[in-house]
């Protein structure tokens, strides 16, 4: 069960990568299939990897394009008790 | 309002205080360092700000953060320590901030010497930064006139919104004259400073951004454009110029500062001879006052340009003139003066040459090539 | 649901001109979330230099001027003294902070200005295509010292925190990094403490960041990082060499 989330302004992306190095996951990469106005391969979570994100914001951080916006989800009762 | 004896730098710094320079920031170098000095004493009194930059370099570019935050600003230097603020005026032009400089001239080039000289005339007027620009150039001839120009000049540099630079020399930095000093406000047409970097909270809902780059050349040739439509502003509005005794005159000198003093007392012995003679005297360097040279009657037939330069000014004279008349020059340079008898010996020499047909071109101490 | 990370108000929606993976941007983000939170961003003025974040005056949320090469001290000095009510910073890189306004820098220190000076330090000229800076390491090849630095003829790396630190009127001086997120977020703090510095008079501050340049290293964006931490933070410490709250001193 995903504890946060990630989206991309996939036009502002340069293709540098660090976010994809800085996830602790695993779950992000390059997306080879679309070139983005910039003409570079934007970011993305990997298909299926929705689940993986923990809201931790690293690959926020260390995006130098303020590309990516991170949602972290309150825990629901059930998860707390 | 009283007179008072002052010396010329501090008369300047005195000057600044009345008209509402809150704001030095100078380095010391002979001859002018009494200005930075008064400046200390002084600007703290009346709630100004004095810093001894670390050098002229690091003061003209205290002045463009200050000029970009608002304020009346100030810096001073000689010829050397101008050379090295060149590059900060030309971004203070391109940036479009107000700064008053002073130069207390001195003989150059290089370390050169320390007693008084005119030869940074094209450092004011032709550059001396890079790129397409003017600066306003005053240059006053007593120490009254430096107290009179210093005050006109922060209103000038407001208006344009352009750097304003005071040509003096060694002589006037150190001369003492009498003065009288009267607070002047800011003259109540000049625009409010809306495009100064005080904070978003006093512009809301706009940036301000003090720059002077423009990679894409076409905005930088509209910009250069938007700058010389200031300059011919100032050509039409600002040249300022004393005619000493030129309406009859058969021949007329042109000199500035110190030495329009000089030329004016060889002006006196001639005329106590019976030589008709006349004296232009550019007050401002930059406009230059062509106008008072191109409606000389047909009857003057000769120009004596005397400049303690090798010949600056000359070029302007020349323009100027448009070859109607015969351009002569003396001068005296390094720190050297020249003396009323040896202008005034010029001068009959020249009427003599004239009426026996040829042209001369005379310069005592110093060779020139005729014209 | 509760964001875990927003764009700042700090910096403007104009997209940066910077290299991909050039952490300029990173570092913009860091003044301009500090700007933000501590709640100045209306009477900032930043000042930045010749380089390649001459730009920046598009990208930081307040005033700006824009200063010559090196000066931005000066500049910044002319700014506080008229408006000693606002917030007044410079953002230099190497060659602006460490080459040509080496003497700046160390006077508005020594006279102690009420500025907050954030110092790229990326080990290279980015802007001019690559050359050689004070702070290149020995053995390092730029466009300037094809062979690698060779001390004996080019000096060894300038280390301009430990420089500063010891000049009385330097009160906060640190060295961060760039390089990975717990080293950013330590930044941050450092940031933060430079203006909190300044908000409470203390003195002069100055945040030395290192940084990386991909394009000019010649290495990946993701590799650079590495080539940072392997290369510069040992010759480059990281650390507090100076803080008004602590009795640190060099």
């Amino acid at each position: 069960m995903a504890k946060g989330s990630v989206a991309f302004e996939r036009d502002l992306c340069k293709g540098c990568g660090l976010c994809v190095s800085a996830c602790p996951e695993h779950m992000l990469a390059m997306d080879e299939g679309v070139i983005n106005r910039k003409g570079y391969h934007p970011a993305h979570v990997i298909a299926g990897m929705e689940d993986a994100c923990i809201g931790c914001a690293l690959c926020a951080v260390m995006c130098p394009d303020l590309v990516i916006a991170v949602e972290k989800f309150e825990p629901t009762k059930e998860a707390r008790s | 309002m009283s007179r008072v004896l002052m010396k010329g730098n501090e008369a300047i710094g005195a000057a600044a205080i009345a008209a509402g320079c809150r704001f030095f920031f100078g380095y010391p170098i002979t001859p002018q360092s009494e200005l930075p000095e008064y400046m200390s004493a002084h600007l703290p009194e009346v709630g100004g700000v004095f810093v001894q930059s670390e050098s002229e370099i690091a003061a003209i570019n205290m002045c463009y953060g200050a000029s970009g935050a608002g304020a009346r600003v100030m810096t001073g230097s000689s010829s050397p320590g101008i050379a090295l603020k060149q590059e900060g005026i030309s971004y203070m032009a391109g940036a479009e901030l107000p700064c008053v400089i002073v130069n207390i001239v001195r003989g150059g080039p290089g370390l050169g010497g320390i007693q008084p000289a005119q030869s940074d005339y094209n450092q004011a007027t032709r550059g001396g930064g890079d790129g397409d620009y003017k600066l306003l150039v005053y240059a006053p001839s007593t120490v009254q006139e430096m107290v009179d120009l210093t005050q006109l000049a922060f209103d000038k540099a407001d208006q344009y919104r352009n750097p304003v630079m005071i040509v003096g020399d060694g002589m006037l930095g150190q001369i003492m004259e009498p003065v009288e000093i009267t607070p002047r406000a800011a003259a109540s047409d000049l625009p409010e400073k809306t495009w100064a970097t005080t904070g978003v909270r006093n512009h809301p809902g706009r940036r301000n951004v003090i720059n002077s780059l423009f990679l894409k050349p076409e905005m930088l040739e509209d910009h250069i454009l938007g700058l010389f439509a200031k300059y011919e502003a100032m050509r039409a509005d600002e040249v300022l110029v004393e005619e000493y005794q030129v309406e009859d005159a058969d021949i007329v000198l042109v000199a500035y500062g110190t030495t329009a003093r000089i030329v004016k007392s060889a002006i006196g012995m001639l005329r106590a001879e019976g030589v008709k003679v006349g004296l232009i005297r550019p007050i401002t360097l930059y406009p230059f006052p062509e106008a008072s040279i191109a409606r000389l009657p047909e009857r003057v037939k000769n120009l004596l340009v005397v400049e303690m330069s090798m010949g600056q000014m000359i070029d302007d004279v020349k323009i100027a003139n448009e070859g109607h008349r015969l351009v002569h020059f003396i001068g005296r340079t390094g720190g050297m003066i020249p003396i009323p008898k040896v202008i005034a010996d010029t001068v009959k020499h020249i009427l003599a040459e004239h009426h026996a047909g040829d042209a001369a071109h005379v310069a005592v101490g110093v060779q020139m090539e005729d014209l | 649901m509760t964001s875990a990370f927003t764009r700042t108000l700090g910096l403007t929606t104009v997209e940066t001109h910077y290299c991909p993976g050039c952490t300029h941007g990173i570092i913009h983000r860091l003044v301009g979330e500090v700007l933000e939170e501590l709640g100045v961003l209306d009477r900032t003025i930043g000042v930045v230099p010749v380089g390649c974040s001459t730009l920046a005056y598009d990208y930081f949320n307040c005033d700006v001027q824009q200063a010559s090469h090196g000066r931005a001290p000066a500049v910044a000095t002319g700014i506080k003294r008229v408006l000693p009510d606002s917030v007044v910073f410079t953002y230099q890189g190497d060659g602006d902070l460490a080459s040509i306004g080496t003497g700046e820098i160390v006077h508005a220190a020594h006279r102690g200005e009420n500025i907050t000076v954030i110092f790229v330090n990326n080990a290279i000229y980015g802007m001019t295509g690559g050359q050689m800076a004070p702070t290149t390491l020995v053995g390092q090849k730029t466009t300037t010292s094809p062979l690698g630095r060779d001390p004996h003829t080019a000096g060894y790396p300038i280390r301009i925190a430990e420089m500063l630190a010891q000049i009385p009127g330097a009160s906060f001086i640190e060295r961060v990094s760039s390089d990975s997120p717990p080293h950013i977020k330590a930044a941050r703090r450092a940031i933060k403490r430079g203006f909190e510095t300044q908000l409470a008079g203390e003195g002069f501050s100055l945040i030395e960041v290192l940084s990386t340049c991909p394009t000019n290293w010649g290495i990946e964006p993701v590799a650079a990082l590495g080539w940072l931490k392997d290369n510069m933070i040992p010759y480059y410490p990281l650390g507090n060499l100076r803080d008004p709250r602590k009795a640190v001193r060099p």
